[in-house]
């Protein structure tokens, strides 16, 4: 579980001095990581509370229209500030620095919830503020940086959250036993005030800030028994809920400064080429146009607004050098896949028992070929990027999944230190992986530091379907040989396909090493198999590659939860039935297959509706188990109309309930888009695909409510971010299957379906 | 010079006649809550309301609305339908990224401002021109039922 989590050591590289962890080293497991040692560090750096200072020592542009409030605005901030997380200004104002960016997975509310749950206050006397980049304070524990991804927030925080919201109410409750001469232990708090048990004395935290923060932050601090919690599991309203119902929210698209000027650009259409030349004399005839901005690969035009800076761009004459991948296209990528497949030499993930050797003795045999596309993350915020270069420093406004790596990043670029460089992460319209990457940021630096004012980098929708960095294609060869009952003997995942660890890590991934997240969801099913055998064959594609939602497992559990139906159907057996038979010592897992199939009333003996069918999908991803199952029906012309869906979840303990059913709905219908219907092309080096036409996405007359059952635990948190995405495409090619009798082996599949196939 | 009323205020703005009205509002007057998402009108990002109907302002060329209301999400709020319709996307916590929220919340605004109780169809004809990457979908549909009833 989990080894995709080393995806955020290209953050922790840039941005440190520290050279990239070895691979060997990229498999952190969560109970190596919790240890209250580094938790404790975690949330309560020795930086303490003089950090907030940093920013204010630093100039620094305002926002127009006071959009952008506190912390990373240059505002030195005068208060009480154990640790990163928790500030109290004299006032009482409280702000928690949330070290996770919101991106619409609830996580601003949710590490919200952690500090307040301990804080003793509610999340309506509050005000949450994405944290500044700052690896001392906010390197979170399972990614070694200050990353958002994985689905690691809940799992990195859990702990240090909470303990960092103890050690502060420890303090405020200290200053007040001090103040009256009584012991702390004696002391009531709630809702931001400290009281004795019969009420004869009160103190707010306000009246308490000054004293608080002459005291040492405790380095143990005792926490809730959860069965005390009062915030901590209840559907508390999403903190930015209201700003993001009346225009008011701020994405790092909305942010205006003075004297700023908009670009936009146009980066060689083809992977790898380079600019020749430009004619821009009409370019620069446009009203509004100020500059023509000319980089490695790309144009760009500013002027006063998008408007301006687009028609200049559009009147841009520009020849490019195509380079070598100019004859590329989707089918001898697909090739090349196919060829490494069978001739490439594979990397060993996990073997158990004699898997090739059982699985030749078996006397009976299941084979199969699985096909992934190439897929682009097209989140709803066009890429984007403001940026202010100065005498020796710059000034960066975006939204970031890893703020202090788009920092370093621009520090480089300019040749100043990172602390040069002040980043004010904003709200991100849509990350699913692709604000991991800080290409964009690069990009928008290069071209802000030949212009003497801030330039805001907005990209149309068609540059940022080809230029994104795309989950990559795979080849999969699946193979099982059953017994004479029908159960498996050997089960073989032969995985193909780029390695998106290769490609992030500073350092590259060394030939013939492992990347853990090919074959994540592959290589530790949930199910029991007599033996296993799990390699990779690594075949790195010449179009640009990243991490996409779901990442490891929505590529592999696709393979391994259809061909789990192929194999249920060649044992003659029902697919709920054959795969609770391989659980047997996973009660988790069984348990949520069990409760989904009976929300959805699956029965194996229901009669048969023409064009209908019903699909299941079980699996354990970034800590969370989740079992979903799809109804649909299937037209004679090949429409696949969804038209039930029912998931099982257990993700342990539950901080938001409301924001997990949010991210179960959400997920699988953004797996569902994509499994119906998005595969990037590639024709003479260039992505085909150039708008949501062409990457079609479930609107709302094909959208279903989806029914969400969470099971009670007391377990370690599990992530939920990405859980249901990855489940999508198999519940749906199983209920196709069962709808249609077609076994539909490569995504997406409506294409397929329409054609007949 | 463009004459424009937008959310009852006046505003001249010196742009080319062709501008599209989001770039107007976003670039010009500071209106960022409508949003840029494609362009092309195949979103819905940038919806806006023109005397209350619901269009793609990407596309709307800030000239030709010289002489209508133009609503955009900072000023629907202030409408009947509008605040209703914010209230129940509240209730439901719709949101999730947030950034196509604007324009399903006027595209909504303005279906409830036509058909005060639209049934599933209804909803289905007046909602799928605005794209969620997130997956609100279900959530959207019950706000508005919500927001019909209220």
């Amino acid at each position: 579980m989990g080894d995709s989590l080393a995806f955020a050591t290209r953050a922790a590289a840039a941005a440190s001095s520290t050279p990239a962890s070895r691979p060997a080293n990229l498999r952190l497991t969560r109970r190596g990581l919790l240890g209250t040692g580094l938790t404790i560090a975690f949330a309560l750096s020795p930086l303490g509370r003089k950090v907030w200072a940093q920013g204010g020592e630093q100039p620094s542009l305002r926002a127009i229209e006071g959009q952008v409030e506190g912390g990373d605005t240059g505002d030195a901030f005068q208060g009480f500030a154990p640790g990163g997380f928790v500030r109290i200004d004299p006032a009482g104002k409280i702000s928690l620095l949330i070290p996770n960016i919101e991106m619409g997975q609830g996580i601003h509310t949710a590490e919200a919830m952690l500090i307040a749950e301990e804080l003793e206050v509610g999340l309506d006397q509050v005000t949450v503020l994405p944290a500044p980049p700052d690896e001392a304070l906010y390197k979170q524990p399972l990614l070694q940086s200050q990353t958002t991804g994985g689905s690691t927030s809940i799992r990195s925080t859990w702990v240090p959250l909470r303990e960092a919201g103890a050690a502060a109410r420890t303090m405020l409750v200290q200053a007040a036993a001090q103040r009256w001469g009584l012991d702390p232990a004696e002391l009531l708090v709630a809702r931001s005030v400290v009281s004795t048990p019969d009420g004869a004395r009160s103190a707010t935290y306000a009246e308490l800030v000054e004293d608080a923060a002459k005291l040492p932050i405790p380095t143990d601090v005792p926490l809730k028994d959860p069965a005390r919690f009062t915030l901590i599991g209840t559907p508390a309203p999403r903190v930015e809920g209201r700003e993001k119902t009346d225009g008011t929210a701020v994405f790092g698209i909305d942010v205006r400064v003075e004297g700023m000027r908009i670009a936009t650009v146009s980066a060689c259409p083809i992977f790898g080429g380079k600019l020749g030349s430009v004619d821009d004399a009409a370019a620069r005839a446009v009203p509004g146009v100020h500059d023509v901005v000319k980089l490695d690969n790309a144009v760009a035009v500013t002027g006063d607004h998008y408007w301006a800076a687009r028609q200049g761009v559009d009147a841009l004459g520009i020849q490019w050098q195509e380079g070598p991948n100019a004859g590329l296209n989707t089918d001898a990528l697909f090739a090349a896949l196919k060829t490494a497949s069978e001739t490439g030499k594979p990397i060993l993930a996990k073997e158990e028992g004699q898997a090739q050797a059982a699985f030749d003795a078996a006397p009976k045999k299941v084979e199969a070929v699985y096909q992934l596309p190439f897929l682009a993350h097209a989140t709803m915020e066009p890429i984007n990027c403001l940026v202010h270069v100065r005498e020796g420093e710059c000034e960066i406004w975006c939204g970031t999944q890893v703020p202090t790596a788009a920092q370093a990043i621009a520090a480089k670029i300019l040749n100043i230190p990172p602390e040069k460089v002040i980043l004010h992460n904003q709200l991100i319209g849509g990350g699913f992986g692709r604000r991991l990457e800080a290409d964009y940021v690069a990009q928008a630096v290069e071209i802000a530091r030949q212009v003497d004012y801030p330039v805001k980098v907005v990209w149309s929708r068609e540059e940022d379907f080809a230029h994104d960095l795309y989950r990559p294609a795979y080849y999969d060869r699946i193979a099982a040989g059953l017994g004479d009952d029908g159960m498996p003997l050997a089960w073989i995942d032969h995985v193909t396909g780029g390695s998106v660890l290769g490609s992030y890590l500073p350092t590259g991934l060394p030939d013939g090493t492992l990347d853990s997240d090919a074959v994540e969801g592959a290589a530790e099913p949930p199910y029991g198999f007599p033996a296993l055998l799990v390699d990779w064959v690594r075949e790195d594609p010449p179009v640009p590659v990243s991490w996409w939602r779901g990442v490891g497992p929505t590529h592999n559990v696709f393979v391994v939860e259809s061909f789990m139906d192929e194999v249920a159907l060649a044992a003659g057996k029902d697919p709920v039935e054959y795969r609770t038979a391989l659980l047997a010592r996973n009660p988790r897992a069984a348990g949520i297959l069990k409760l989904a199939a009976d929300k959805a009333g699956w029965d194996p003996a229901a009669a048969k509706v023409a064009g209908e069918g019903r699909g299941v999908a079980l699996h354990l991803s970034f800590g969370s188990y989740i079992a979903v199952i799809l109804d649909v029906a299937v037209t004679p012309e090949g429409a696949v109309q969804l038209k039930r869906a029912v998931a099982a979840v257990d993700c342990g303990h539950v901080v938001n309930p409301d924001t997990i059913r949010a991210q179960v709905e959400g997920g699988l219908l953004f797996g569902l888009s994509a499994a119906l219907y998005n595969g990037i092309t590639v024709e003479n080096g260039r992505v085909v695909q150039t708008s949501f036409d062409e990457y079609g996405q479930l609107r709302m007359n094909e959208s279903i409510p989806v029914e969400v059952h969470i099971v009670p635990s007391t377990e370690e948190p599990g992530g939920m971010g990405e859980t249901a995405t990855v489940s999508a495409a198999p519940a749906l090619g199983n209920a196709i299957f069962a709808a249609t009798g077609k076994r539909l082996r490569s995504l997406p599949f409506v294409p397929q379906l329409s054609a007949g196939s | 010079m463009i004459d424009l009323s937008i959310n009852g205020e006046r505003h001249s703005v010196d742009v080319p006649e062709d501008m599209p009205l989001l770039w107007v509002l976003r670039d010009v007057l500071g209106l960022t809550g409508t949003k840029f998402g494609c362009g092309v009108a195949q979103c819905g990002a940038c919806t806006v309301h023109v005397d209350g109907q619901a269009i793609r302002s990407c596309v709307t060329p800030a000239s030709t609305v010289v002489g209508s209301e133009v609503v955009t999400i900072e000023g629907v709020g202030a409408t009947d339908p509008g605040g209703r319709v914010q209230a129940a996307w509240l209730e439901h916590q719709v949101v999730q990224c947030g950034y196509c929220q604007s324009g399903q919340i006027m595209s909504a605004s303005a279906l409830l401002a036509a058909n005060p109780t639209p049934d599933d169809a209804a909803i289905d004809e007046a909602m799928s021109g605005n794209i969620c990457r997130c997956g609100t979908y279900p959530r959207i549909r019950a706000a508005i039922k919500t927001a019909a009833k209220a």
